[in-house]
């Protein structure tokens, strides 16, 4: 721990303050809840909505585990990590059931969630409709109202001149069938991961001061229309190194000439697929180095 | 396989931090600056830094200038990060900007007033030339005093509310937020968002944005026909009232700079035609900056007065969301963060269109 900072950096007042507006999000899932964000120590876009969230419900038992891009040895999702070992003196894990609380950058882990757990989204943009109106008072006024109707004429327009919904990250999902939300800028892949996900879902936005949650157990569907079902994106690959076919996977480029490997962003997933033996094309190559 | 998973951020972060390090202090053939040289030399820096920081403290703000090596919008993050932690054990009494220790205080809309023009220590007239003396140690220059004081003097639209031609302060007050003045760091910024939350937002906002929407109201995007009534900075003594004690005791001296922009105002329903005014206040010697907040501030009350907010700096949403530099830096940069799921999720997007529409091509 940190001399002269309190347990988790944030003041006990103020995370008092974060608590209680989490309550009111788990109250009304998906509706966006203004809270009194801090400024961190970290830049705004950092995370530190993610991080004020997760320091506001951390306990010295917690397990914390950060990543960004699926991945927990990114630059960013070390940092964060740090910060936490700096400030709050918990104990960090790589593995997605070993966690009680997961901070998370553009990805749901592969390993589904259980009970107990929960995960904390960072958020740069908490407002689904923040490209089709740039006016808080008014998106604001649509949601109190219900009226997605703009959202429905957006996706509706890709159909249109596409032939398809051309949203492949950020998708918007509809909550409770009461708030239409942005699941943060995770590939649509993982949208489907949201809907009924036993563990509590926190999202943190720090820079746009709003604070928003899906209980457990709760409804979580992506737009689309009948006829248009909601299609995830994933690169039609299996991970080069374990083999997997169901993990959403990295783009490596490893030459010039065109030369690609594929391997699952979740590194955690791979490696541990990798431990229990499973091998990818690649993954031979790899170990026979 | 080319490829290894890439391990070490952590060794690669420690290792930048250091590099970092080593680069701030530079040739160590040079000397080392101080942060007392920062705070004596770099004065306008500083008065930035304490501006943008939301922090009245010169050591510090002097601090985070030589940490963030000169660059003042990340030694003004550095202040706020700092700041966030502080304790509040008081709220100020409001300050009297009418008893300032007067350092400089024109007033472009009379020749003369009582108190006088007082040019104080300004550049407006240098000429910018640079002074290659400086490239040597100069000696300090001596001032010539004064014979007589420079007393309190009143604020310039005084003379006009004799008159009645000049709103009033009092009817502001109507458009602040309910009870206490509030306080964007403690509570989210909600509109409709009064006046003293929208002027704390440009005290704190970026002063070159500040400028930029000031300025673009002058070029025709939302004009309100400014004359800078009053311009003046000095010392003000700040002043506090603990309940344990009931009555007011003063903690200290502070440097601001006040801009009173004297606006045109044709009369509304309500109103007849009179003078109205926007209003700029400042840490510091920042005169550029408290200029530009009193042109915002005047855009910012277009609708309250009647007219429409057609040009950005008469969108309060607009202003208040950009004016920040620690948000805007923060964002803005955060490009620079992996995206590299986003991307790959982009790429089979448009490969899946391009797909598609080779293959409604082809038919």
């Amino acid at each position: 721990m940190s001399g002269g900072y309190n347990f988790a950096y944030l003041d006990e007042q103020t995370k008092r303050m974060i608590r209680r507006a989490i309550l009111k999000a788990v109250a009304i899932p998906g509706h966006q809840v203004p809270f009194g964000s801090r400024e961190m120590p970290l830049p705004y876009g950092w995370g530190t909505g993610g991080i004020q969230v997760t320091a506001s419900i951390i306990g010295p038992d917690d397990t914390l585990k950060v990543i960004d891009q699926g991945a927990d040895d990114t630059t960013n999702a070390v940092s964060i990590r740090r910060f936490f070992a700096r400030t709050a003196g918990v104990a960090g894990t790589t593995r997605t059931e070993a966690a009680s609380i997961i901070q998370t950058r553009h990805r749901i882990p592969e390993t589904a969630l259980r009970e107990g757990q929960i995960i904390v989204y960072q958020v740069p943009q908490p407002e689904p409709l923040s490209r089709l109106e740039p006016s808080r008072v008014e998106t604001r006024r649509m949601h109190a109202l219900a009226d997605y109707g703009l959202m429905h004429v957006r996706l509706y327009e890709d159909v249109a001149r596409l032939g398809q919904v051309a949203i492949s990250y950020d998708y918007p999902v509809m909550v409770n069938n009461r708030y239409l939300m942005a699941p943060t800028p995770i590939p649509s892949f993982d949208n489907p991961k949201m809907d009924m996900m036993p563990a509590l879902q926190l999202f943190g936005a720090g820079r746009e001061k709003r604070i928003y949650a899906v209980p457990p157990y709760t409804s979580v569907k992506s737009l689309d229309f009948e006829d248009h079902p909601f299609r995830p994106l994933r690169a039609a690959h299996e991970c080069g190194l374990c083999g997997a076919a169901d993990s959403y996977l990295d783009e490596v480029v490893t030459d010039d000439r065109g030369g690609r490997l594929f391997v699952c962003s979740d590194t955690d997933y791979c490696e541990r697929r990798r431990a229990d033996g499973h091998v990818g094309r690649d993954g031979m190559a790899e170990a026979a180095q | 396989m080319a490829y290894v998973a890439v391990k070490g951020g952590e060794k690669a972060i420690d290792a930048a931090h250091a590099w970092l390090a080593e680069t701030r202090r530079g040739d160590t053939a040079v000397p080392e600056l101080s942060v007392a040289q920062i705070a004596e030399q770099m004065a306008r820096a500083v008065d930035r830094v304490m501006a943008e920081g939301s922090l009245y403290d010169r050591e510090l703000a002097a601090l985070a200038i030589k940490q963030a090596q000169g660059d003042l919008v990340e030694a003004a993050f550095l202040l706020r990060a700092y700041r966030t932690t502080l304790p509040r054990f008081a709220h100020a009494e409001p300050v009297r900007t009418e008893e300032m220790a007067i350092r400089r205080r024109i007033s472009a809309t009379y020749k003369d007033l009582p108190g006088g023009q007082v040019l104080g220590p300004t550049t407006d007239y240098t000429h910018r030339l640079l002074d290659f003396s400086l490239l040597a140690d100069g000696a300090r220059p001596e001032a010539p005093v004064a014979a007589e004081g420079v007393a309190a003097m009143g604020h310039m639209h005084r003379v006009l509310r004799h008159e009645g031609i000049i709103e009033d302060d009092a009817p502001q007050a109507v458009h602040e937020t309910e009870g206490a003045p509030g306080d964007l760091t403690r509570a989210p910024l909600a509109f409709p968002a009064g006046r003293d939350v929208r002027l704390q937002a440009l005290a704190r906002g970026d002063e070159g944005f500040v400028l930029a929407m000031g300025y673009s109201t002058q070029r025709g995007w939302g004009g309100s026909h400014p004359f800078a009534g009053e311009i003046r900075m000095g010392e003000v003594s700040v002043e506090i009232t603990p309940p344990e004690l009931g009555f007011t005791i003063d903690i200290g001296d502070i440097t601001l700079t006040e801009c009173q922009m004297v606006n045109q105002f044709k009369g509304s329903k309500t109103e007849p035609p009179q003078f109205t005014r926007g209003y700029g206040l400042v840490f510091g010697h920042a005169e550029r900056k408290a200029m530009g907040m009193a042109l915002v501030d005047r855009a910012m009350r277009t609708e309250e007065l009647g007219g429409e907010a057609t040009a950005p700096a008469q969108n309060i949403e607009f202003v208040l969301y950009h004016c920040d530099n620690v948000e805007g830096t923060g964002f803005t940069e955060h490009l620079k963060l992996p995206h590299y799921v986003d991307f790959q999720s982009e790429l089979e997007n448009v490969r899946r269109l391009r797909a598609t529409a080779l293959k409604e091509a082809a038919e």
